[in-house]
């Protein structure tokens, strides 16, 4: 499959001196501290580290779905922290595929809807033919109409998983995607994870605990007291 | 339009999932409950109007000394109105040599349009309703009062003016036959057509002409409009409103309390929503923080919400507002057996929009904020649960209830003064209990070092959800006071109607009696053994002039009372129906002054105030008064009530004559006949027809206010579940917790139970201290009447607290405790 116009050494994602900073009862309370970084087109990286040291606060204010106290962010050529919230919601809407710890699909829609879910809010029309599709990738193609209750834990991921694909986003975020997985599982979902990861040309940031698959990724980014090691 | 679309399709769903179920139940059975009180208070309210027509035999009523032209008629007909005529003439009737002055009625056919006659086979016979309310040519239904004046029965032939009639039947009651006391002379109903015959009207001759009307609603408005703008000098309309002053009374009271219980309704469906949207907003922030994450804006997520929730009103009102006409149809039904009409009139369209424009407006005032809050979950929630929306903007929070809450009440109430008072105890109330709640809350956090486990987790869960638990004290206080002051309310409402009409209210009234009589007079009553009230005496005059200004310059809101000739009094006693708004009644030095004081009818009519100077023409004489005082007087007390009372020793020496009434104990043989022939110039009425009346009015009005009642208990009930309803999740969640840890069963419910025990004991007492005031206010300033302290209020209070909130938090928290531990934090 071809890379696109975007070359290997496009800047997808890019950090500047970002630093977050929250107010908690013991007083302001430092969780990401000046951190920059760059992270071309293609790539996998893995955000590890101890619990507590940031990470999970460090994607987030990648992905957009926080804004650093200070710092800049660049998402896709588009400066993060100069959109506002409904802003970076369309930036994510268009650019961006998410998937959870705990999976996080709408209980109340099916497997299909779930998928569908995004590409409606991009306002596609071809929103049904494309979830199929991408079910069918993850090898579901027999679980469309069940609702999330009714799926496992690893079949819930790989909806999860399809939901974050199905855009063909140019940056995956996820949030250690297997946490919740067993281990034949877990090796499934990272396995699909990759696949899509190479065949898409997609991006992919994670915070994992689990070494494989951070070993798997193509860079480790080792965080400790909110700084990059 | 991807939103409406999505919108439609979770919401069908989240509804087969369960989780809209309880928003639904709430809003639905909020809607029913406030439909089936408008269809019972528009029905019974009809009912209760179609009663004060019976008093006018119409739903309007054209009087004129003058014959009324027949465009009235043919207008009225045209406009599909029913309508008859009537008219009045004073008379002699002769039967042999005895004859008796005789208040004659011609009536037309289709007399009466609203009640009916009520005729006895024989003189003071069983009374039964006449087939049609127009005796056949040729006869008459004379009153028995007037027959044992003349000594005649039923089948005998009289004599009136130039024509012979046989006596039909003996006259009991008409509809339209007053309580004032214009007509002094017993009364004889016959046909119009036979009014020609007996020569009686006369150029010049005094007589009272009537056209009566009756229909549809709107058009008996629109017509009244119509007639407005044409009516002649001397011509009066007459409406439901203008009736006699008795029924006017009830049913303003009525009104005005069923209204003040509708009202109760309307604001316990809006707690139990806003405790709804809560829980759909509590459990809808991950979905939107996802869909967010997923790239959905805040315009797109809010318009999801605002569809569904718009859905699910129109669903609640079709479905309430159906529940609610079935709910008043069994409702009617159950009531018909104590109701006198046999029929109902069937129910106003006006409670289906008042529900749908109801559902709207809540769901406006009390889930928009919250759904707008959502709207604001930060996307970053779906990495940190913990992360919530922004708080509320206060404006946002308050503004749109409040507006909300202004308005249905407004809408239910129209009249501002009633308004603003209940507005203004309501935000005061709602203030003064979230100040305690909070207080109480607070304080209880300290008893949890001297309690057991169970206690100490249960007031653990108020404290640590302090917020929340505050919100419960109120809305369950909130809850608990509307009920308890309901009861308070109708208590008092009953109470002083009936102590209004005790059992031995007058039932008889003497006009007419001779100065030289009076004393036989009273003594003849009482030893009949019945009790007299008060006897005044009474005279006529006239009013010339106010303020030296003649009155035939001036004009007046009721043109009749300031014109027509009065009836005066004169006594040293104010009665205890009599209450003195203005100035000050007579002192031992105001015997002989010129003064008057006047009922607060005359002076709104006639348009007078404190210190103006009237003069009255009495039997010849001028005499110039100050108005020294202003009473309000209960006309339901049925004892002798003047609009003018002069100080004694002013008009002594007029001749006048003397009033009084009298109980008759029922089942005794009253001795009226003796009575009429003993006293012949004597005037009697029989209350017992109008007081009939005035008691059925009161009664419906009862049953009206029980009904109403009922629904907004149900409503209350309907609070608590979805408040309990609310906390359901986090419940669960907890008690799956303590459960892991090693909690028995039996301690997650004792602490369950003495969290919603506390939680009821505070609402119990707040509400009691609430109901109290607000009985005390609305005592005094609504119903006027005098409050007395109940503790019982106390008692219930607390105890319904407790019961109310405990069982009802108990069953529907059940669940929580019986689910095991590894299916929920699985779940959750």
């Amino acid at each position: 499959m071809s890379a696109g116009p975007m070359t290997t050494r496009d800047i997808v994602l890019k950090a500047e001196n970002i630093t977050k900073q929250v107010t908690s009862p013991e007083g302001p309370l430092t969780i990401v501290r000046d951190v920059s970084l760059e992270i071309v087109a293609g790539e996998s990286v893995a955000i590890v580290g101890p619990s507590g040291a940031g990470k999970s606060t460090l994607l987030a204010l990648l992905a957009g779905l926080d804004a650093p106290t200070s710092g800049r962010v660049w998402l896709a050529g588009q400066d993060l922290t100069a959109l506002d919230e409904d802003g970076r919601a369309r930036l994510r809407a268009e650019r961006v595929g998410f998937v959870f710890q705990a999976f996080h699909l709408v209980p109340a829609l099916t497997a299909l809807e779930n998928v569908s879910l995004p590409l409606e809010l991009a306002g596609r029309a071809d929103a049904r033919r494309l979830a199929l599709a991408t079910l069918d990738r993850v090898g579901l193609s027999a679980r469309t109409g069940h609702y999330p209750r009714q799926l496992s834990g690893g079949e819930q991921q790989r909806v999860a998983l399809a939901r974050a694909f199905v855009t063909r986003p140019a940056v995956l975020f996820a949030d250690e995607p297997t946490g919740n997985l067993d281990t034949a599982n877990g090796t499934r979902v990272c396995d699909l994870l990759f696949e899509l990861n190479r065949d898409l040309h997609t991006t992919v940031v994670l915070v994992s605990h689990d070494q494989t698959l951070a070993a798997r990724c193509t860079r480790a980014l080792h965080m400790d007291d909110g700084k990059l090691a | 339009m991807r939103a409406a679309i999505l919108a439609v399709r979770t919401l069908a769903r989240e509804w087969r999932s369960g989780e809209l179920g309880v928003l639904l139940l709430a809003l639905t059975i909020a809607v029913a409950a406030l439909s089936a009180v408008g269809f019972v208070v528009s029905r019974v309210g009809a009912a209760v109007e179609l009663q004060a027509s019976e008093v006018l035999a119409a739903d309007l009523r054209l009087v004129s000394a003058n014959p009324l032209p027949e465009t009235y008629l043919d207008e009225a007909r045209r406009r599909g109105l029913a309508t008859a005529g009537s008219v009045g003439v004073l008379s002699i009737v002769f039967h042999g040599d005895a004859s008796q002055l005789s208040s004659l009625r011609a009536v037309s056919p289709g007399y009466p349009l609203r009640g009916t006659v009520v005729v006895a086979a024989e003189t003071f016979g069983a009374p039964e309703n006449a087939a049609g309310g127009v005796p056949p040519r040729g006869e008459v239904w004379p009153e028995s009062r007037l027959l044992a004046a003349i000594g005649a029965e039923v089948g005998d032939e009289v004599s009136i003016g130039a024509a012979n009639f046989r006596v039909g039947r003996a006259l009991v009651t008409r509809p339209d036959q007053g309580s004032s006391f214009a007509e002094l002379a017993p009364s004889l109903l016959l046909n119009a057509e036979d009014l020609p015959a007996t020569q009686l009207l006369q150029p010049g001759s005094r007589a009272r002409f009537a056209l009566l009307f009756a229909g549809d609603r709107d058009e008996v408005e629109a017509f009244k409009a119509w007639i407005g703008e044409r009516k002649q000098a001397g011509e009066r309309v007459l409406d439901i409103t203008e009736s006699s002053p008795q029924v006017r009374d009830a049913t303003d009271r009525a009104g005005r309390f069923l209204s003040l219980a509708s009202l109760v309704a309307v604001l316990l469906c809006s707690i139990a929503v806003a405790m709804a949207a809560r829980r759909y907003v509590q459990r809808h922030l991950d979905s939107v923080a996802l869909m967010k994450t997923l790239g959905a804006t805040r315009a797109f997520t809010l318009t999801v919400s605002l569809v569904q929730l718009g859905l699910l009103a129109l669903i609640a009102a079709s479905v309430g507002a159906a529940a609610g006409f079935v709910a008043q149809a069994w409702l009617v039904r159950a009531l018909r057996g104590l109701l006198a009409v046999a029929t109902l009139p069937p129910p106003s369209l006006m409670p289906i929009v008042m529900a749908i424009v109801t559902a709207f407006a809540v769901l406006a005032g009390f889930a928009l904020p919250p759904l707008l809050q959502l709207s604001r979950v930060p996307a970053i929630r779906v990495l940190r649960r913990d992360v919530g929306p922004p708080p509320l903007v206060i404006w946002l929070a308050f503004w749109p209830a409040v507006i909300a809450i202004v308005g249905l009440i407004y809408w239910v109430v129209r009249d501002v003064p009633l308004l603003l008072g209940f507005t203004a105890g309501l935000a005061a109330f709602v203030a003064v209990l979230a100040l305690c709640g909070a207080l109480l809350v607070r304080l209880t956090g300290s008893l949890r070092s001297r309690v057991g486990v169970a206690w100490r987790y249960g007031i653990a869960n108020l404290a640590r959800r302090r917020a929340e638990s505050v919100v419960q004290v109120v809305a369950f206080g909130l809850g608990i006071m509307v009920l308890l002051l309901l009861a308070l309310v109708r208590r008092d409402l009953l109470e002083d109607w009936r102590a209004s009409l005790p059992a031995d209210v007058p039932n008889f009234f003497f006009i007419n009696i001779p100065s030289a009589e009076r004393g036989d007079f009273l003594s003849f009553i009482d030893d009949a053994g019945a009790a007299t009230s008060r006897a005044l005496p009474m005279i006529r005059g006239r009013l010339t002039a106010i303020n030296d200004r003649p009155i035939e310059g001036l004009s007046f809101d009721d043109e009749g009372l300031a014109t027509r000739e009065q009836n005066l009094t004169w006594t040293s006693e104010l009665g205890d129906d009599n209450q003195i708004v203005e100035g000050g009644w007579w002192r031992p030095q105001d015997t002989g002054q010129p003064l008057v004081s006047i009922a607060t009818e005359f002076r709104d009519s006639v348009g007078v105030k404190l210190g103006d100077r009237l003069t009255f023409d009495i039997a010849g004489e001028t005499y110039v008064v100050t108005v020294a005082s202003i009473r309000q007087v209960k006309w339901d007390s049925f004892q002798p009530n003047f609009f003018l009372v002069f100080p004694p020793g002013l008009l002594d020496a007029t001749a006048g004559t003397w009033m009084t009434s009298a109980y008759f104990a029922p089942g005794k043989p009253r001795p009226i006949a003796q009575l009429v022939r003993r006293f012949p110039s004597v005037s009697v009425f029989d209350m017992d027809s109008i007081l009939g009346q005035v008691r059925g009015v009161i009664d419906k009005a009862a049953v009206a206010v029980q009904s109403v009642f009922f629904f907004t208990l149900l409503a209350g009930l309907t609070v608590l579940l979805a408040a309990v309803q609310a906390s359901r999740d986090e419940r669960r969640f907890e008690s799956a917790i303590l459960r892991t840890l090693g909690a028995s069963r039996r301690t997650v419910r004792a602490g369950v139970l003495a969290e919603f025990i506390t939680l009821g004991l505070l609402a119990g007492l707040l509400a009691a201290l609430g109901a109290s005031i607000g009985g005390y206010l609305i005592a005094k300033y609504v119903l006027e009447v005098k409050y007395t302290f109940d503790v019982w209020v106390w008692v219930w209070g607390l105890g319904a607290g407790a019961v109310l909130v405990a069982g009802g938090g108990w069953l529907a928290t059940r669940s929580v405790v019986g689910q095991s531990p590894i299916l929920t934090l699985r779940g959750g």
